[in-house]
């Protein structure tokens, strides 16, 4: 099986400050895998590598078959990844309108079919019709978060990372965006990595889970296997 | 003091206000996006104005000589950003101000050396005698007002309301997520220069008539531009042309009837430091409301 993205043996350090360490995994077009890990693991290190911010990656990256280690930050993004940054990265002084549609930017589509996108975006958050022409700072965090995730979309990327979409939310909103990542996942084959603290949630979501201790890829495997692991149950299930 | 002086001051005010807009709002466009203070801005506007002079000895039409020194002027910025301030862009503040000190004595001495230090005349494509002329503004006046109208109306629409325009904001609001979204934000810094010196080279082929051309001619004027970025909010693109109006009337006005024509500069500084110590963020300025 061809993989949509896949990552052999990468290093990444922020300065002389090594935070992974050949770490190598892939995801199937169309898969969903999840990322995880305690706190300074490397987690969002990893979507940082992938996406070229601020970090120095050395190794192999692969999407969709060719390599992009070394690209720009934005011309990763023009090749079809989205990625949903932790802290969301929302434009907090632009509108919900204007946000999305900078999300439009790179897909360089039509207004028509930025008007069909919009009315996609607001059917998997219908929060976001009634927030569109209010600033996009004054969203609560639900809602940023969501827009974070909307935005994303608009550039209807193959691969989707998501840094933690749960931090700070209250739970009953974090299964509403958990049940809209799936839905996102099979209505447009949008290929999903996740990067998770909560790893109950996470497990129910996706098909591939990697774990990763101090910049290293520990384990991998299907969710359930990983599950059945009597260190991780300890570890991040709390069980 | 007649009521008539005193309009006659506050419109003449109006006038040299505009010129004090385009130069803050121009000061304002790059530290929106960059944070840096282009010290330089001035330097950059009186280079411009020579362009513009050379093009009309050499016997190009006024409005063709404009149009070319405002293109050249955008090519100029965007060159300048690239090939330039781009090396600078993480370097230490200090660094930076050194950097736009350096532009700012550089541009100075080209300018001297290039087109000559002595004063000369600078023609207005508006005529002395031209019907909108009144008892209180002259048709020069009248028509700057105008022409730094219409720049300002130009780059408000297009902020507001272009993909390019909204694009810049969004480099400069945030430009990590503006690369997630496939923002080539550099360019984006260099476009916003480009802008800034075509507002420049406005105003400073505006303002030349009335302060006569040379290589110093500006250096007054990006003082005053300060004051004015500064009282409508640093980081408020609207703040600075509404700055920029109040302070030339303030000038005009205080000069006229207050410190006398002797202690205009100084009013600026006073304007920038009453600024600083009392509303820091300028009249304009807002703070962004963010929930996290």
């Amino acid at each position: 099986m061809s993989h949509l993205l896949e990552l052999r043996g990468v290093d990444a350090a922020y300065g002389a400050i090594a935070v992974l360490r050949g770490v190598s995994l892939e995801i199937a077009d169309g898969g969903m895998v999840a990322l995880l890990g305690a706190n300074g693991a490397g987690k969002t290190t990893t979507l940082r590598a992938i996406c070229n911010m601020g970090v120095k990656t050395r190794g192999e990256i692969r999407f969709a078959g060719r390599r992009i280690d070394g690209l720009a930050t934005e011309a990763i993004a023009r090749a079809g990844i989205g990625h949903v940054p932790e802290g969301r990265g929302t434009f907090t002084s632009l509108s919900v309108e204007e946000n999305l549609r900078l999300g439009a930017y790179l897909a360089r589509a039509s207004e028509r079919r930025i008007a069909d996108d919009l009315e996609k975006m607001f059917g998997y958050f219908p929060v976001l019709r009634a927030r569109f022409h209010q600033q996009a700072g004054t969203l609560s965090g639900g809602e940023q978060q969501m827009l974070a995730i909307a935005r994303a979309l608009m550039g209807q990327p193959r691969l989707l990372l998501l840094d933690e979409p749960s931090f700070g939310l209250a739970p009953i909103i974090v299964q509403d965006i958990f049940r809209i990542l799936r839905v996102i996942n099979r209505e447009q084959h949008t290929s999903i990595l996740l990067v998770e603290q909560n790893a109950r949630l996470a497990f129910e979501l996706v098909d591939r889970v990697y774990l990763l201790e101090t910049g290293r890829v520990v384990t991998s495997g299907p969710p359930s296997q990983i599950a059945a692991d009597e260190t991780v149950r300890r570890a991040y299930l709390g069980q | 003091m007649t009521m008539q002086t005193l309009l006659h001051q506050l419109l003449s005010g109006f006038a040299m206000g505009a010129i004090y807009a385009s130069v803050a709002l121009a000061l304002v466009m790059i530290f929106k996006a960059t944070h840096q203070v282009n010290f330089a801005q001035g330097e950059l506007a009186v280079c411009s104005t020579y362009v513009a002079a050379s093009l009309i000895t050499a016997g190009v039409p006024y409005w063709i000589a404009f149009a070319l020194t405002v293109v050249i002027s955008f090519v100029a910025g965007v060159v300048i950003e690239r090939a330039v301030m781009r090396q600078f862009r993480h370097a230490s503040v200090l660094t930076q101000v050194i950097v736009f000190v350096g532009f700012l004595i550089l541009f100075n001495s080209l300018t001297g050396w290039v087109f000559g230090t002595m004063t000369r005349p600078f023609p207005s494509p508006f005529a002395d005698n031209a019907w909108y002329g009144s008892r209180y503004l002259s048709p020069h006046e009248i028509g700057l007002i105008g022409v730094t109208l219409v720049v300002l109306a130009i780059v408000f629409v297009f902020f507001r309301y272009t993909r390019l325009g909204l694009t810049m904001r969004a480099a400069a609001e945030n430009p990590a997520s503006s690369r997630l979204v496939g923002i080539r934000v550099g360019w984006m810094l260099a476009l916003g220069w480009g802008l800034a010196s075509t507002l420049g080279a406005v105003a400073g082929v505006m303002a030349a008539p009335r302060l006569f051309l040379e290589p110093n001619m500006m250096s007054g004027v990006l003082l005053y531009g300060f004051a004015a970025a500064l009282l409508g909010g640093i980081d408020n693109p609207w703040g600075a042309p509404i700055g920029g109006f109040i302070v030339g009337v303030l000038e005009n006005v205080a000069g006229a009837y207050l410190v006398g024509s002797q202690l205009k500069l100084p009013l600026a500084l006073f304007v920038i430091i009453l600024v600083l110590v009392l509303r820091p963020s300028g009249l304009f300025g807002r703070t962004v409301v963010v929930r996290v």
